[in-house]
């Protein structure tokens, strides 16, 4: 019986498209390609480990916290609380939140930043041991953050490609299995097309360099909610990124079965004059995702980008109401810690309550992506919108 | 209930991908013209909904495409080859054979024509597009000018047909036709070469830009040609390049992606390779490549046959329909439909009947396998034998 498993593919280069360099077949290597099962040859040795990895993250009912927020960017939010930007404080913080109980039940993957890799629990435990226990899968931040893009339009790349396949191999080596890249693209901007072509060309090569090191890349090209514009012309310009996103990726020989997407909605501006509904929302982003991204993806985990926790819930719901041909989840930084913060306020004793505020939002975001939430019963505080106008990591 | 229909979108256009020239619609409260349920596409042209509705009319369980469009010198061939001349009047009464097949609409979803037989009638006066219609099947037509050798490539080939083509478009779509068809090739043993990878790409996109803007669904077809002794793998490597290619430019473009259809070539090893690949093989390689270049929303993807067997070109189908896919996974095939209705055929007027009857085996063969419920027994030996010719051209 035929199924759509992935094949052995030598990874080809040069103008004439030619197979002659790459071509490792010897004779009566076709019967080493048994009609059942095929896998893929690239130059790295992971790719099996990379599909396995990509597909437990991408598991039915979960999704991913991302608390891999840089040191001065957790400041912030620890100053929200009254607290100083402490390594202890940031490792209480991170603690808290990986050692809630139970999480891996709505939560398959986490994004750390570098300093959380290489940290434990107060107790000594290390934090990749914590998440391994619960089936969730450690990741690591590897780009090295937006500056300023000569010749655009005020526009901004994302740096990182230097040194990345020795950090990258040194993050295998510590218990990351998957990795982050966020660039961004900017609607009130143009964006210009040296901006889309930079932000597509450096998702592609970190991608590529990701997987030859044992990292499932995340693909994150963030189209910023700032702006007044109506959501068709966000999906003008998602459908413009995606569309380069995906032929680089190409043309670099990413191996499309052992990547992850990380989308922002397809929604209008932030100060557009109207705001749109979930199912809006859900139809212009399925739209886009169906236009763009080949089946062979097992994974689009959104980003929240400032949107409310039930907002982001919401909408991630109205996605998930009828199959699609990939796991369509959450990838969520403060759309799932922000009450978390609140409840914590720095204090010991609030601790556990504010880990069960996670579950109750991972849960919430879990039930999303299984098509089944209701927003009956969700605080005040997870209405709360969290855009900011210029926001930076 | 949030579901994936197609959304208004303007045509972008310009280096600043700028929405600003094309954002002209928007007019103060235009969101609220948006309603969440249902959204659809605004483009330069006006025939979108068509479109996207005609895409999946042919793109419907258990039905795929008739393949008749040779052109005259081609056509000229499968009569000689029953010891027929090569006549207006041969091809009309082999057209009609065809087209007047009763029940094959049940099978058939579309047929590709010649020019010549669009505006061709039955003996009895009868359009050949209205014999279509009657049956529920999409009348369609080749657009495309042919192949000419590609300068600064190796030895490889390029179509043309792009000069008038809105105008021809614009006169097919009056005449009732409502899809394109446009076939241009890749060489394996030519390299291929970038160059010829990115003019069959580029052609098509821009040939499928021009017919849905005149109310055309195109078919978007770079054949990868069997001919060569390259591994499977090698083959799979090529259409992942092409298609990648591909789809780029139909982006660039604006092509709608709901309103086109696909006619790829199967993942195959080449025609000289010393082995033979399983129809499992082939269909595992073939969706694999599938899976990884072409977004859900296109609607369907119909095959060639290019050089395959009746029998092959059935199972290699059939096996690719044993789960369920992001698309419609059908035929568009030409001999792998006619090869035994022309020998049943012979030219004589009493053979009709039983041609037209082997024409109705192998479309509902096709059916089946498009089902994924086709099984080879009791197929003939005539439908067993492979086509392919080295160097074949149109």
């Amino acid at each position: 019986m035929a199924c759509s498993t992935f094949l052995k593919l030598n990874a080809p280069s040069s103008s004439w498209i030619s197979g002659h360099h790459s071509v490792n077949l010897s004779p009566g290597s076709a019967a080493r390609f048994p009609t059942r099962r095929l896998s893929v040859i690239r130059a790295g040795s992971y790719t099996d480990e990379l599909i396995k990895t990509a597909k437990s993250i991408a598991s039915p009912g979960r999704g991913i916290l991302a608390i891999d927020e840089s040191n001065a960017t957790c400041g912030k939010r620890l100053a929200s609380i009254g607290l100083d930007n402490t390594e202890t404080n940031r490792q209480a913080y991170r603690q808290l939140l990986l050692t809630t109980p139970g999480l891996g039940e709505y939560i398959s993957g986490s994004i750390l930043f570098e300093e959380t890799l290489y940290q434990s629990t107060t107790d000594g435990k290390t934090f990749v041991d914590c998440l391994r226990d619960e089936n969730i899968v450690p990741g690591i931040k590897v780009d090295k953050g937006l500056v300023p893009l000569p010749g655009s339009n005020d526009e901004s790349w994302c740096q990182g490609l230097d040194g990345l396949a020795s950090r990258s191999a040194e993050y295998y080596k510590q218990g990351a299995r998957f990795a982050k890249w966020r660039t961004v693209v900017s609607i009130p901007c143009g964006p210009s097309a040296l901006a889309v072509k930079e932000a597509a060309w450096g998702l592609a090569r970190y991608a590529a360099i990701s997987q030859d090191n044992g990292l499932v890349p995340i693909v994150e090209p963030e189209i910023l909610l700032d702006g007044d514009h109506p959501i068709e012309r966000t999906l003008e310009v998602a459908e413009k990124v995606w569309a380069e996103v995906f032929y680089y990726l190409a043309e670099n020989n990413v191996t499309f079965e052992g990547i992850l997407l990380k989308p922002s909605m397809v929604t209008p501006g932030a100060e557009h004059k109207e705001k749109a509904s979930p199912d809006t929302i859900a139809n212009y982003t399925l739209t886009m995702l169906r236009r763009r991204v080949p089946p062979a993806v097992p994974g689009i985990m959104f980003l929240s980008g400032g949107q409310s926790e039930v907002e982001a819930t919401l909408n991630l719901n109205a996605m998930n109401q009828s199959p699609n041909p990939w796991h369509v989840s959450f990838s969520y930084a403060r759309a799932l810690q922000n009450t978390v913060l609140k409840k914590w306020q720095g204090r010991p004793e609030n601790v556990q309550a504010a880990q069960i505020a996670l579950l109750v939002r991972a849960k919430a975001n879990s039930l999303a992506n299984l098509g089944k939430y209701s927003a009956e019963g969700e605080s005040e505080e997870a209405k709360k919108g969290m855009f900011v106008k210029g926001y930076t990591y």
